[in-house]
């Protein structure tokens, strides 16, 4: 089980608030899941009290890609798919902030899903939220990579014909060090995920599944209790997070499948190899300034 | 500048005692196989002649294939300026036998052929030229031991150099030390025993003759650098203060990621190697929004893929770097060849109204003090900056003064000191000043950067008039850069009947053209763009001052008869004076080629814009 947990950087003073954090009013459709995302992310930044100027809040493009619009911290609304490498060039570079990413499932499996799966793999410090409601709502219901067979869109309106992408196999298969699904219905659920994401050293994801009212209502009542369904959280003392294999059978439970951490390793980022390979180029050019270094490289091509 | 003196136009070559023969300067072509290690016989001789403060200047071919193939080298080397690598070779030194007939046409009436007896057999009957048989290949096995076979023969023709142009063997083996050091004594001593074999070894024929460098009449006593231009852009890049960038494998551009990954850890920065090019700018944005001068980069084809995120930094006024290594395109194209057809792309690649600075280096010297430019101006203007180089000045090496580091070097640490409530990331009258992540804003809203039209807050807005002001807001900083720009320098006659114009790594062949032209007689004068977007004061006033207007580049003249910079300064201008002379083999502009260009266009004053060009 890992143990290590990532060096939290000085708490806030005086403590960070909802109010503080709150920006612009969203604009989502009313009912949307996402408010709901964005109402437990405020309850974890208020929990985990970073300094307010060191939290980094980015997005790509979407619906839910709007998110920096409507939180109160340094951000940006990037390009679609890429805001993935665009944060991890923030970690990578600023080893003083925390770096938060949300996306849907256009902007994280398909149009980024490359950048998705290489950034994971480095194992880049940083934490990235996709909220899933398996329709492409911002341009307005066409079939998305996580949308069911037989969803009937204006791209498939006979019923989608090709399988879709399994978030959680993809995600644990990419190289992610902790992969865990949440529901935009469960806030208390939904804050523990991204708190415990936060809180991982190594690059973190938690996929949500969040309805999108207008073009795909519906889409996730059988893990809704209120609505017949069910939503079973995985066993902690029954499931080793460790296990890419026990991760993976889980990932392929019939829908609506488990909601929890389904893989936690701790393996070493690129942001703490990176500093060891500088730590030890710097000691062998002697520790030298920048100054002296250039002029030792322009010596050798005299 | 003036050719070599032949070698029969010096003393008797009878004579039994050794002659120098005194030369200006030397063009030495190297024919062989690209594993043959031709480019180190190159690159020792152009390191001993920065050394010895004499100007150099290389040119190579390498094929595109994975290994092997035919690849040249050459050397052009004196006293002066040294503009080109020259056009034809005063020395040919040909490994095979497809070495020898695929570049005798290169060397000039009256060279000097050296060929290697064991694999070449020339047939030199029809050409004029003195022809040395020596077994390179031989040779080298024989002073270095059987078990060698051919590896070392590039040493031992380096010594066969040495001793012909009587070059400083102190400090040849000085640099051959340095070189292999790392590989241990025996390397070192099997590298010399080659190196001494052909140094004494006894090609009677032309040992009647040696022939000496004149000693450079320039000497200033400051250190000079010898490197090419790849490593000389990602040393300015460093001096500029980039630590951190991302990039994705392609040729050209490759050996500056390559250098950047290794040379960044010592200075505490990190360069990337991306997944793609689209994540590779993407990196790069995020470093530079965290507050840092990063850098990406490529080749043509990438560079297309970085485009989508290139508008973004435009919109979201983003300090940025990016440098394309240009090569023939389109597509895959001539990968490893040189062309100057992205100017376009660079201008006005990306979607919707995106200016960028574009910024192109003439030569070595300058790779490095654009990306000291490239790296003011992207700050001071809070944008992209393109810098248009190509496989040519990536490849070739040159010598020039160290750069003055005390005042050079800049310090890269993020501004972060905290805003006040009047903050705004996107005031309409002022260039933005972002506030990277980590800084304290106090009683305003933090910003979020955005791609989406903002007011000046950062705030999404649709409002038509506020996107005309914003649209204005990031045309106007570049105006205003115009404004700033220093008016360019006109070379040879400053007014007369030709003005040849030139950006990019043209610049030495086209001075060479205007030296040579003014010999014939002709008032011509030479304008080289530095700044390419956008364009520097006062070209209307050079222009008025002559009477035909050249644009040499290295692009296709295109559907309306005009090269890419051409068409622009037509457009800019409305001159009916320019006029283009382009090109599309590849290869670098050769002298006679301009001037036999200039030549044509004067003969017609005027061409029938009803017509599309003859092809």
């Amino acid at each position: 089980m890992p143990t290590e947990t990532a060096p939290a950087p000085a708490p806030a003073e005086p403590k960070l608030t909802k109010k503080a954090l709150t920006a612009d009013h969203p604009t989502w459709c009313p009912g949307c899941g996402d408010f709901a995302v964005l109402a437990s992310f405020y309850r974890a930044l208020e929990q985990l009290n970073y300094p307010h100027e060191n939290i980094v809040t980015m997005a790509g493009i979407g619906c839910s890609s709007r998110f920096p619009y409507f939180v109160n911290t340094h951000g940006g609304h990037f390009i679609h798919g890429r805001s993935v490498p665009f944060s991890a060039g923030i970690s990578l570079s600023r080893p003083d902030l925390k770096v938060f990413v949300f996306g849907g499932d256009g902007d994280g499996f398909s149009i980024g899903g490359n950048h998705l799966d290489h950034v994971a793999r480095k194992n880049i410090d940083l934490t990235y939220v996709i909220m899933d409601n398996q329709v492409y709502g911002l341009t307005k219901k066409q079939t998305s990579p996580t949308s069911p067979e037989g969803f009937r869109s204006k791209t498939d309106p006979w019923g989608a014909i090709d399988q879709p992408i399994n978030p959680m196999r993809k995600l644990v298969n990419s190289g992610a060090t902790f992969v865990a699904r949440s529901h935009a219905t469960q806030v208390k659920h939904m804050v523990e995920m991204i708190k415990r994401a936060a809180e991982h050293p190594g690059f973190a994801v938690v996929e949500i599944l969040s309805e999108c009212i207008e073009f795909f209502p519906g889409a996730f009542d059988s893990s809704i209790p209120r609505k017949g369904g069910e939503f079973v959280t995985i066993d902690e003392d029954g499931h080793d997070r460790t296990d890419l294999t026990a991760a993976m059978t889980l990932a392929s439970e019939p829908w609506p499948g488990r909601f929890g951490v389904y893989y936690e390793v701790i393996r070493p980022t690129k942001n703490a190899m990176e500093s060891d390979l500088n730590a030890k180029a710097a000691a062998k050019a002697g520790n030298a300034d920048a100054k002296e270094l250039m002029a030792a490289t322009f010596a050798k091509l005299h | 500048m003036v050719s070599p003196q032949s070698p029969d136009s010096s003393a008797d070559s009878s004579s039994a005692s050794p002659e120098a023969r005194s030369l200006k300067d030397v063009v030495i072509r190297l024919a062989g196989n690209s594993q043959d290690g031709i480019q180190t016989i190159g690159a020792f001789l152009a390191r001993l002649a920065g050394r010895s403060a004499q100007d150099v200047m290389t040119y190579m071919t390498i094929p595109s294939t994975i290994s092997g193939g035919p690849s040249i080298f050459q050397v052009r080397m004196g006293t002066g300026d040294i503009l080109s690598s020259g056009d034809e070779a005063d020395f040919l030194v040909a490994f095979y036998e497809h070495s020898f007939e695929n570049h005798i046409g290169s060397l000039r009436k009256g060279g000097v052929l050296i060929y290697d007896s064991d694999h070449v057999s020339p047939d030199t009957t029809d050409i004029d030229c003195l022809a040395v048989g020596v077994p390179m290949t031989s040779g080298t096995i024989e002073a270095v031991g059987g078990s060698a076979k051919e590896k070392g023969k590039n040493i031992f023709v380096l010594g066969l150099l040495c001793r012909l142009f009587d070059l400083e063997v102190a400090k040849m083996t000085k640099l051959i030390k340095e070189k292999f050091g790392k590989f241990g004594d025996d390397v070192i001593r099997n590298t010399m025993l080659a190196f001494d074999a052909g140094y004494a070894w006894p090609a009677d024929n032309i040992r009647e003759v040696y022939f000496k460098l004149q000693p450079s009449d320039t000497e200033s006593g400051h250190p000079q650098i010898t490197t090419d231009g790849n490593t000389a852009m990602t040393l300015g890049l460093i001096t500029a203060g980039v630590r951190y960038g991302s990039g994705y494998p392609i040729t050209p551009w490759s050996t500056i990621m390559e250098t950047l990954r290794t040379e960044l850890q010592k200075y505490g920065g990190v360069f990337v190697q991306a997944e793609d090019e689209l994540g590779a700018i993407s990196y790069a944005i995020g470093m530079a929004y965290s507050g840092h001068l990063a850098v990406t980069g490529s080749s043509g084809p990438g560079i297309s893929l970085k485009m989508e995120a290139l508008g973004w930094a435009t919109m979201a006024e983003i300090p940025l770097i990016v440098i394309n290594v240009q090569r023939g395109g389109p597509s895959t194209g001539l990968p490893t060849n040189v062309e100057q057809s992205d100017l376009m792309q660079a201008i006005y690649g990306s979607h919707g109204d995106s200016p960028r600075i574009v910024l192109a280096p003439q030569d070595v010297e300058d790779c490095y003090y654009v990306a000291l430019e490239a790296g003011r101006l992207a700050r001071e203007y809070s944008t992209p900056v393109i810098i248009l180089t190509d496989q040519a000045l990536a490849t070739r090496i040159e010598a020039f003064n160290e750069p003055n580091l005390d005042e050079l070097m800049v310090d890269p640490a993020p501004n972060l000191s905290a805003k006040g409530e009047n903050f705004k990331p996107y005031p309409i009258d002022e260039i933005t000043r972002h506030a990277a992540p980590g800084t304290k804003i106090e009683g305003a809203p933090y910003p979020t950067v955005t791609g989406l039209e903002h007011d000046e807050f950062g705030h999404p807005s649709g409002n038509p008039a506020l996107h005309m002001k914003m649209t204005a807001k990031r045309r106007n900083k570049l105006c205003k850069l115009a404004k700033a720009l220093p008016r360019p320098e006109i070379h040879g006659d400053m007014d007369g009947d030709v003005l040849l114009i030139g950006w990019g790594s043209t610049y030495g062949p086209i001075r060479e053209a205007v030296l040579r032209g003014r010999e014939t007689g002709r008032r011509i004068g030479h304008v080289h763009l530095r700044h390419l977007n956008p364009l520097p004061p006062e070209l209307e006033r050079i222009f008025s001052r002559f009477r035909q207007i050249f644009v040499v580049e290295m692009n296709d003249r295109g559907l309306y008869g005009y090269g890419q910079l051409a068409t622009l300064l037509r457009a800019r201008y409305a001159n009916p004076a320019i006029r283009s002379i382009t090109k599309t083999d590849g290869l670098a502009f050769k002298v006679t080629e301009i001037l036999k260009g200039v030549e044509e266009l004067s003969a017609v004053r005027s061409v029938n814009l009803s017509e599309y060009p003859e092809t």
